[in-house]
């Protein structure tokens, strides 16, 4: 089911201030990707590109091409609604339908693409839980609001949320940082598990964490502030920690940053 | 490591209130500043209080001197004689007409306030959304005189049209049948009082509409919503008890409206078993018309009617309450 990404050229802009310049980048199926770099180099802009939601924000657009395995996510014709329902997305901030009830929050993709009948709707909403590991820490309250979830656990409805609708590759935008060591532990051993079925891409201010979850590591970097974020260089995660080619990723990772 | 050092110097400790201190606050205010001030408010509180009480006072007072007297049923009676002895009067057609009427401007005023604020906050474009905002807040400024006199003048001749459509299709439910009079009936006076409350609910929808936080907006793109889906999946529901606040605000206008009802409808004291027959009357209305003349018998009455208009609108109120707070766990307002 996972597919692989192809990046190529890839520019965006927010009006005329371009935020990041000429990335291209492969993410092979079944594996997880992180970015690091400092704070305004594009990480999360370039994520959003990704699942084409870097165009809700007002003035935001995009140049070059993102190919899910042969698809274009940018070409004519592409719905970008098609473009999320194939490519899913985690946030910073656990944000649960606040109206809804975890059993509901979890539907809701399922709900938004067509009709399921009542059985095959709760199979598909445990098995979510279940794939999130919260399913027994909420079977017997299926029905209470997700907003009374501690923050850990309602990331977890959120990834729930986000793979009840089978997409092709997760997007996650530095999804422990509003939580606390324990629940990112949690987080962490789950993506060990979702990368089995998923393309996962993970952006994250902790490099520990990017060592830890991620086979892939992508350094983003911006000359100075006001220039576009660059991809300075991608590799294995084991390589850019202990051996990287450029001399800013060494000077990053090891603290002799700015 | 150097960009740290410039933001290193610590600021200057604040100065921490001794544990006295810190006692006396939490018991209350003791300096004079804190001391006058929660007078003030305390004060203007129960202020308030004291005139709510007054005024159910009066209202009960008079309108228990006049319904001992009343040789009617007050409450079934369809007469408002209130010149002769023993007098005569009930409010059933008074509060067939109020709610009537107000329950035609919900039906039409809600629908298309929402409509509007969406529009505003997630459809228009800036440039377009602003102007329009300003023009809705001007339609609130109008006087209610003016919508009167507009809607005798204006409307009343143009809802001919509308009548004759509704009884050619819809007549033959009853309610929408139509013998040709003029059209100030109470479906006319409906559609007034939606125009009237129009921009209250819409104002307020929209400001609720725009404290949607982007993330559940974004929580629903992210899933493959449409913008419609969005609006369904987090807009609305998060702004729902919002909606009801505003449709409330705009409930009770139209269910006090007294000038513009006056001069469009041509009061009469049945009730009409169509909606578009000339007839029938509010509260506010029917005071406003009789009170000049009546006489201090005749005014008791009209005040014990004014007291029914308080007990509905305190009901009304009292409902949307219950429905808000029925899902407040849901509401969002923990997220």
């Amino acid at each position: 089911m996972a597919k692989r990404i192809d990046v190529s050229g890839l520019t965006a802009y927010y009006g005329s201030h371009k935020a990041i310049e000429d990335i291209s980048m492969t993410v092979e199926p079944r594996s997880v990707t992180a970015f690091i770099g400092p704070s305004g180099c594009g990480k999360s802009t370039f994520l959003r590109t990704l699942n084409r939601m870097h165009e809700v924000t007002p003035g935001g657009r995009v140049e070059g091409k993102v190919l899910l395995d042969d698809e274009d996510l940018y070409g004519t014709g592409i719905d970008p609604v098609a473009v999320r329902r194939e490519v899913g997305m985690v946030f910073q901030r656990p944000n649960p339908f606040p109206t809804m009830s975890i059993f509901d929050n979890v539907a809701a993709g399922l709900r938004l693409n067509g009709n399921y009948k009542k059985s095959a709707l709760n199979d598909i909403v445990e098995k979510s839980l279940k794939g999130a590991n919260l399913w027994n820490e909420v079977k017997d309250r299926l029905n209470k609001p997700g907003s009374g979830l501690s923050g850990g656990q309602q990331q977890r409805l959120c990834i729930a949320r986000a793979i009840a609708v089978e997409p092709k590759v997760l997007l996650m935008d530095e999804p422990c940082s509003a939580l606390d060591p324990i629940s990112t532990l949690a987080i962490e051993d789950l993506i060990g598990e979702l990368k089995e079925r998923f393309t996962i891409v993970i952006v994250t201010h902790n490099m520990q964490q990017a060592a830890r979850v991620s086979d892939r590591t992508a350094f983003f970097n911006l000359a100075a502030v006001g220039q576009p974020g660059r991809l300075i260089e991608i590799d294995d995660t084991e390589r850019i920690f202990s051996n990287p080619s450029v001399q800013a990723t060494e000077d990053y990772i090891s603290g002799r940053f700015g | 490591m150097n960009i740290t050092t410039e933001n290193t110097e610590a600021p200057p400790p604040a100065p921490q209130p001794s544990a006295a201190e810190q006692k006396r606050a939490s018991r209350g205010a003791t300096r004079a500043g804190d001391r006058i001030f929660l007078g003030l408010s305390r004060g203007s509180g129960i202020f308030l209080l004291v005139i709510m009480a007054a005024i159910a006072v009066f209202l009960t007072y008079r309108a228990s001197l006049a319904i001992s007297k009343d040789h009617g049923n007050f409450l079934t009676t369809f007469e408002w004689d209130t010149n002769v002895v023993p007098p005569v009067f009930g409010i059933a057609v008074l509060a067939f007409g109020t709610v009537v009427s107000s329950i035609i401007a919900m039906a039409i005023a809600v629908p298309v306030a929402v409509g509007i604020a969406l529009f505003i906050t997630h459809y228009a474009p800036r440039k377009l959304g602003t102007p329009i905002a300003y023009v809705i807040d001007l339609l609130a400024a109008v006087p209610s005189i003016v919508y009167g006199l507009w809607g005798a003048l204006v409307l009343v001749p143009h809802m001919q049209g509308v009548f004759g459509w509704l009884n050619d299709y819809f007549g033959w439910t009853g309610i929408f049948s139509w013998q040709g009079g003029a059209p100030r009936a109470l479906l006319t006076v409906g559609v007034l009082l939606a125009i009237m409350i129009l921009p209250i609910i819409t104002n307020v929808s929209r400001e609720v509409f725009r404290q949607v936080p982007q993330m559940h907006e974004e929580a629903a793109l992210a899933l493959g919503a449409t913008r419609w889906e969005v609006i369904r999946t987090a807009v609305l529901p998060f702004g729902r008890s919002g909606v009801i606040s505003a449709s409330m605000l705009g409930l009770g206008r139209a269910l006090g409206e007294t000038m513009a009802v006056a001069t469009v409808l041509s009061p009469t004291f049945d009730i009409q078993a169509s909606l578009l027959d000339p007839g029938g009357g509010t509260f506010a209305q029917n005071i406003a018309s009789k009170f000049g003349e009546a006489t201090d018998q005749g005014r008791d009455a009209l005040i014990a009617s004014g007291l029914v208009l308080f007990v509905i609108t305190l009901l009304v109120n009292g409902a949307a309450r219950m429905i808000i707070a029925r899902r407040k766990e849901y509401s969002g307002a923990n997220a």
